[in-house]
């Protein structure tokens, strides 16, 4: 118990020193070609809303499935939530990623179980008590505007609607950290920017919020840090920034 | 320590997953079935095949003759004449001989009083005054083993007390050579059969769960334990090898009464020397190993299947 604790004051005192995500020169070498990063050091604060945005091969996605402990950096250090997540064992991803929301530009739903299903899910993982799972899943089903829908079967959803349930997964158990990697990729634009208001709304209810994104308009609109990224390594991080052009 | 109502979301997710994939498991049940089926029916004939074969070679016997006062008749040699206790000490010497099932003492009287009427008839045979078989106390020695004949009439021939050893070599040595095929060629095919089950339904497995590697990361990414992913995938895979094998199992049933009762009621003559297996019997055997291979595969084939989509 008080080894536990400790972990737990140590993990705090990395995050009030560092951000709740840290990376310190870290480079991901794949078997072959060129590095996909390349000696990346970046910290993003408790709170704080972010936009990762790059061309095809700047390392975005390396990037997020480092974060996500899918991938282990080559050298240089990770610490997500205090974690630092080359020390992480294969056990104990699980109990990090409970911690960690995420939402796919392929929404990810599990298409034979109907909306209340997909969501409950992510609670029955944690294993909460199916009395608080059942008032949970609708109210965040209300919080993403799909209370009246949580009988259909993910397949009969529109592509806003299907992110919608991909959300209220990735918020039903109070993630510290959500990580969106292109959340808008397949919507059109309505759609597009219901969620990314949703998103400044669980940003703004203390949620830290990292999006992963090619959508210029909707970066240049927000004004919120953007940090970009070309051939694996970061080649701006602006406050209230925008999309860079690089031609 | 998993909370009771994980455990009973995970074995109803078990089940759920059987429905929600219908056709996959309708796939994954005909192919186990299939292959079940074959090797049930496949054992059932060969079972059938080495019962006949046993229940012939418990037929084959050897007859002990024993030298006696009638010896000096021209056909008979002379010989050491056995007591009636040297008599039965040899019976019980043979008795106690590894290859030998059963002994049975016939004594002149009782030879004559069954062969007698045989051979002349009831009316001739009383015309004979004396036993014409006097002093030819037998013993009739049944094998559990026709293969160890030879050497069962090689030690009686040493007893200076047997006069004679009536045996057929031919009937022996076929029976035996026969049991020998049919166990090495039914061994072979019903090896063939299981590792060709084995591996169609190990695969079948792996598919049926590979094209839901999708499903699994999903769990994965939000937060799964590698059991709460696993436990699911299991149970589907026992249930559906459990129904895979319970199928052949009762067609098999149906099958092999509606067959036994076909073949003893039609030909009541190959009933009469054709020893054929109860269904009882065949499946003393046929049930737990059909169960084992549905079961055991569908377990550990999706234990390693999901293994290999639990890295994410």
């Amino acid at each position: 118990m008080a080894g536990k604790e400790a972990q737990r004051l140590k993990r705090e005192r990395i995050i009030e020193e560092n951000g709740i995500i840290f990376l310190d020169n870290v480079s991901k070498s794949y078997s072959s070609g060129s590095p996909a990063l390349n000696g990346v050091s970046l910290s993003i604060g408790r709170g704080e809303f972010v936009f990762i945005v790059g061309d095809s091969g700047s390392g975005k996605s390396t990037l997020i499935k480092l974060l996500l402990r899918e991938l282990t950096a080559t050298s240089g250090s990770v610490y997500v939530m205090g974690n630092d997540l080359a020390k992480l064992k294969h056990r104990q991803i699980p109990r990090f990623r409970r911690n960690l929301g995420v939402v796919f530009q392929d929404f990810r739903l599990l298409n034979d179980r109907n909306v209340y299903e997909n969501v409950a899910f992510a609670q029955r993982i944690v294993e909460t008590p199916v009395s608080e799972i059942r008032r949970n899943v609708p109210a965040i089903l209300a919080t993403v505007g799909l209370a009246g829908k949580y009988k259909a079967k993910t397949k009969q959803l529109s592509g806003g609607e299907q992110q919608r349930v991909a959300l209220a997964r990735a918020l039903v158990n109070n993630p510290s950290v959500l990580l969106a990697d292109e959340p808008t990729g397949n919507l059109d634009p309505n759609n597009s920017w219901e969620i990314m208001k949703l998103l400044e709304e669980i940003n703004e209810s203390g949620t830290t919020v990292v999006v992963v994104t090619h959508n210029r308009e909707i970066v240049n609109a927000m004004q919120k840090r953007v940090i970009t990224m070309k051939k694996g390594v970061i080649i701006s991080d602006e406050e209230k920034g925008g999309y860079i052009d690089e031609d | 320590m998993m909370k009771i109502s994980t455990l009973f979301y995970t074995i109803k997710q078990g089940f759920a997953n059987i429905f929600r994939n219908k056709w996959y498991s309708l796939a994954s049940i005909a192919t186990i079935s299939a292959c079940l089926f074959l090797f049930g029916l496949f054992y059932s004939i060969v079972a059938n095949f080495q019962n006949i074969l046993k229940t012939a070679e418990e037929g084959v016997s050897v007859t002990v003759f024993f030298h006696s006062e009638m010896d000096n008749c021209e056909s008979h040699t002379e010989g050491q004449i056995p007591s009636e206790q040297r008599l039965e000490e040899i019976g019980q010497e043979i008795a106690r001989r590894a290859e030998v099932s059963e002994v049975q003492f016939q004594s002149a009287d009782e030879a004559w009083a069954t062969f007698g009427p045989d051979y002349f008839g009831e009316d001739y045979a009383e015309g004979f005054p004396e036993n014409p078989l006097a002093g030819e106390d037998t013993y009739e020695i049944f094998l559990s083993d026709v293969s160890m004949q030879d050497a069962l009439v090689t030690w009686l021939q040493s007893i200076p007390e047997v006069r004679k050893v009536n045996y057929s070599e031919m009937t022996a040595n076929t029976l035996s050579g026969l049991n020998l095929l049919i166990a090495y060629v039914s061994m072979g095919i019903i090896v063939i059969l299981l590792a060709v089950s084995i591996f169609l339904i190990s695969n079948t497995v792996a598919i049926g769960i590979s094209v839901r590697s999708e499903e699994i990361n999903i769990m994965k990414y939000i937060g799964a334990t590698d059991f709460f992913v696993r436990a699911p995938f299991v149970l589907e895979g026992m249930l559906i090898g459990l129904i895979g094998a319970a199928v052949p199992l009762g067609l098999i049933y149906s099958l092999y009464n509606y067959a036994l009762n076909y073949v003893v009621n039609r030909f009541m003559v190959l009933s009469g020397f054709l020893n054929f297996l109860s269904v009882d019997e065949v499946f003393h055997f046929l049930t737990p190993v059909s169960l084992g291979v549905g079961v055991g595969i569908g377990f550990l084939g999706s234990i390693s299947t999901v293994r290999k989509h639990l890295h994410v």
